[in-house]
């Protein structure tokens, strides 16, 4: 126990000597963390709109020159029917569309009923959601202004359609994708790293040759990575409850609980990297290229995985990232229990045991 | 006992493309300092490897300190001090940090066996804080060294332990190596440098994954077969230049001040034509005699067999 | 008598405090074997980078090739050769590469490419060799040919920084005989080593420490004011005093 933990000091002070490395470590996700929310409260300005007013009557003008006389929005065009609005999104520039039914204001004036139709290009989520959001203000804005001369008080249903991204990803789903990302850099990248250094310098052939346990070797490179992985995602929880007002949900003890679990996985795969490479440098290649990339791609995170083709969406179940970004955003943002993510967390553990015994298995007690 | 045996040691690397150690077979006794004497490439740290538990051989068996090097290997590992060739230390942890992780990992502490490495460490001692990477390579060297020897092992392994040190330093060290022998471990100790030879109680001459010979150096001396003649001038250049282009020179060299050559007919007639035809062409400081071989002039003799003629 | 080759004037080199090479003066003549050796730490590499143009000295002067080192550093790159023990030749290249390559960086013309390269492989007898890989090549043929591309554009100096560390004896004999024949055409040598031995094949060693030149002769000289019968122990008395290490 004493050698072990002689080795783990040793690990503390090669993680907390190397300045360099450990800026990156904490400042990546944190830069990430402030530029998104910085991101995110930057006003949208000028966006260009196409508007199809199929009514054509003076309930739909009074709106549309609302529309018009703010800063956010320039019409750049009437469309003569919902056909067209397809092509215009096609050719660019285009972030919104309003759409009015035929009879719009007589809709309103007899069933006082009247639908609005606000179709957004949804592949950049956030300027999507600001924009529909703002319009839908502006029709209620013109709702109450007609409620105070009516009697009966008018409904105008707005429908939203998001094309590209239909579960608007992005906002909230940021912080968990961060938090996937970087508990496998700091896990896989550097694990690894540190395991083949010590090959690189020659000091693993004195560690075999001593009557220290290999395995308790490769155990205690583990140990300090596990440390900066919970202080990693302390700082981005912290980060994302007070800079980006995005509060936890579910049970903090549980969302540890299931990170520390993501953790042991990355770990896992990054002493299987370290098996596999003999230089540093190919150390971090394999983590950067067989790891970063997969994740990047196939967790869920940047690309909706229900948009991909059969054989992606079949070898996304392979990456743990996908499983964790479950469970982080069924806990964190929807506050459920364990019991909704009983499956996935299931899946993580077997993979461990998997990535594990691969390991053990490739670990030579001597040199190749 | 022996401390260390090795028979018929082969090791191949690549699936049999590069031979390393071919058939390699020699014992070390108990409290002996054996040095194996070899240029790069010639199989040196393979061996080390071997008898270090970290390689597996292909073929042969060995065993150290009575134990063999695959069963036993457990064993092995906690009797044994190991330096490898690029002296494993951690260059971001201090002189101090290096040691106590070290003593640690084999089990003990620096204050438990300090009488072992007292003599290295004083040297050290004003330098505890300073991070390995910061240190002179004999500095890196002497902390290896202890490092190695804090769980005071029985036999010790010391691969190329003189490589890039300067020559105070590399004497330094040797003095250390000799008081470490009088304590009664035993040393397998490898080297480059033909002059350190002299300093082991027995020698092999590696070459090519073979050894090329095997003994005390001073048997190994007197076994050079030929006469060796050593000549100088002042214009040293002409006459290495001279002695190649006569035919009964065989092999012929610089070494140190003089050049040392062989003869292949020796015999007093054949020596006085030769002298002769050195002092017509270097008349004015011409030395010339016979003179005793060193380590080195045995290994180029060995090396010139093996290739036909090296250095001529 | 001719102009020297390299000439220093309390040539100095500091790092903040610490005085790596201090105001070291010494000429050296062409065609000269000039041994330049010094404990580690001693300064010997700080003043070869100086020498070779890589580093600016901090006061002093020095003449390379005829060359201010402090003002005109490029122009000294280009009339002279450097080989080091560490890096060389590229082991991933062919030896017909590595000597395309090198012969082309100094600006030989394709047609002085083709002979240098012709003549330098039936000099070193690696005809069988001129496309297997550099890296396949023993390490003394590696040196040997190393040396060769070091010198083929026919620099007036040649850097060589421990050129013989690891080679077998036989070897570094051979690779002697080719700095003797270099140094017959009129190339001076400016060579570091730790293998003493191999001062005494030197015109001239200069023996650093601390720093500081403490002695400059032939070996014979060295020995006969020493009173001793090798280098190695004039070294050793000298290098011994040293209050510093660290590299």
């Amino acid at each position: 126990m004493k050698e072990f933990l002689a080795f783990i000091t040793k690990e503390f002070a090669h993680v907390f000597r190397d300045r360099k490395t450990l800026l990156m470590l904490f400042g990546v996700p944190i830069v990430q963390i402030i530029l998104f929310g910085f991101a995110l409260t930057n006003e949208i300005k000028d966006s260009n709109i196409v508007i199809v007013d199929n009514a054509k009557d003076i309930a739909t003008q009074q709106i549309i020159t609302k529309i018009a006389s703010t800063d956010y929005f320039k019409i750049k065009g009437n469309l003569a029917s919902a056909d067209e609005i397809d092509k215009a999104f096609k050719s660019g520039d285009i972030k919104l569309a309003i759409v009015f039914p035929v009879n719009f204001y007589t809709d309103l004036l007899h069933t006082n009923k009247a639908q609005v139709q606000i179709i957004a290009d949804a592949s950049d989520p956030n300027t999507a959601t600001t924009l529909t959001e703002y319009v839908k203000g502006i029709i209620a804005d013109y709702q109450s202004q007609l409620s105070e001369t009516m009697q009966t008080p008018e409904q105008i249903i707005t429908n939203t359609r998001m094309l590209y991204n239909p579960d608007l990803k992005g906002a909230p789903n940021f912080v968990p994708g961060v938090i996937a990302m970087v508990m496998l850099l700091v896990c896989v990248m550097m694990t690894s790293i540190s395991i083949v250094r010590e090959k690189e310098l020659g000091t693993m052939e004195v560690l075999l040759v001593s009557p220290f346990k290999p395995i308790l070797v490769i155990l205690a490179k583990a140990v300090p990575y596990l440390v900066v992985s919970l202080l990693n995602l302390t700082v981005i929880l912290l980060l994302s409850v007070y800079l980006l007002d995005l509060p936890i949900k579910g049970n903090l003890l549980l969302l540890y609980s299931v990170s520390t679990l993501y953790i042991i996985t990355s770990l896992a795969l990054g002493l299987l990297v370290s098996t596999g490479a003999k230089t540093q440098q190919g150390a971090m290649t394999l983590s950067l290229v067989g790891m970063m990339l997969p994740t990047m791609m196939l967790s869920g995170y940047i690309y909706p995985i229900e948009n991909m083709p059969w054989i992606l969406r079949f070898i996304s179940n392979a990456v743990p990232a996908k499983w964790y970004y479950i469970i982080v955003k069924a806990v964190m943002l929807k506050g459920l229990s364990f019991s909704f993510i009983w499956r996935e967390t299931l899946i993580l553990f077997g993979m461990t045991l998997v990535f594990l015994f691969l390991s053990m298995r490739n670990f030579k007690i001597r040199l190749e | 006992m022996n401390a260390i045996t090795l028979e018929h040691i082969t090791k191949t690397y690549n699936k049999g493309a590069v031979l390393a150690v071919d058939d390699v077979s020699f014992a070390v006794e108990k409290g002996e300092m054996f040095g194996i004497i070899g240029p790069d490439g010639a199989g040196k740290t393979s061996i080390f490897r071997i008898l270090t538990t970290l390689l597996l051989a292909d073929k042969g068996t060995a065993t150290v300190a009575g134990y063999d090097v695959i069963k036993d290997f457990q064993k092995i590992r906690g009797i044994i001090g190991y330096m490898p060739g690029r002296f494993s230390l951690y260059q971001d942890l201090t002189v101090e940090e290096n040691l106590n992780f070290f003593a640690t990992v084999f089990g003990t502490s620096i204050d438990e066996n300090y009488d072992q490495i007292k003599d290295i460490y004083v040297m050290l001692e004003p330098f505890k804080d300073r991070r390995a990477g910061k240190l002179s390579g004999g500095m890196k060297q002497k902390l290896a060294l202890c490092c190695a020897l804090i769980h005071k092992p029985e036999v010790l392994f010391l691969d190329e332990p003189t490589t890039g040190v300067d020559v105070v330093s590399r004497r330094e060290f040797w003095d250390i190596l000799k008081r470490l022998k009088a304590e009664g471990i035993t040393i397998l100790v490898s080297t480059s440098y033909m002059d350190e030879a002299t300093l082991c109680d027995r020698i092999a001459l590696m070459l090519g994954g073979k050894i090329l010979s095997s003994d005390t150096p001073e048997r190994v001396i007197k076994s050079y077969p030929e006469k060796l003649f050593a000549v100088k001038s002042s214009t040293m250049h002409a006459l290495l230049k001279d002695l190649r282009a006569n035919e009964n020179v065989v092999q012929c060299y610089a070494a140190g001040e003089y050049i040392h050559f062989t003869l292949k007919e020796a015999g007093e007639a054949n020596e006085n034509i030769l002298l002769k035809f050195l002092r017509d062409k270097h008349e004015k400081d011409l030395i010339f005699t016979e003179t005793v071989p060193t380590v080195e002039d045995c290994f180029i003799r060995l090396l010139g067999k093996q290739d036909g003629g090296a250095g001529n | 008598m001719e102009e020297p080759v390299i000439r220093t004037k309390e040539l100095t080199k500091r790092f903040g405090d610490f005085v790596a090479v201090d105001r070291i003066t010494f000429d050296v003549h062409k065609g000269e074997i000039f041994g330049f050796l010094g404990a580690n730490g001693a300064g010997k590499t700080t003043a070869m980078r100086m020498l070779c143009g890589l580093s600016i000295p901090t006061s002093g002067e020095a003449m390379v090739a005829g060359i201010d080192v402090y003002h005109h550093p490029e122009q000294v790159k280009r009339s002279i050769g450097y080989m080091s023990q560490k890096f060389s030749l590229y082991e991933d290249l062919t030896v017909l590469e590595n000597i395309r390559f090198y012969a082309g960086i100094y600006g030989l013309t394709d047609k002085q490419i083709k002979n240098k390269s012709e003549e330098l492989i039936e000099k070193l007898g690696l005809q069988k060799q001129a496309k297997v890989l550099v890296a396949s090549l023993p390490l003394g043929w590696r040196q040997k040919l190393a040396f060769s591309v070091a010198i083929v554009h026919q620099p007036k100096v040649v850097f060589l920084d421990e050129p013989t560390g690891g080679v077998d004896p036989s070897m570094r004999k051979q690779f002697w005989d080719m700095i003797y024949d270099a140094s017959a055409d009129g190339i001076t040598i400016f060579v570091t080593t730790h293998y003493l031995d191999e001062a005494e094949y030197c015109d001239r060693i200069c023996i650093m420490v601390d720093g500081r030149i403490k002695a400059l002769d032939t070996p014979f000289l060295l020995k006969k004011n020493y009173g001793v019968d090798n280098i190695t122990e004039v070294f050793y008395r000298l290098a011994r005093t040293a209050q510093r290490s660290g590299d």
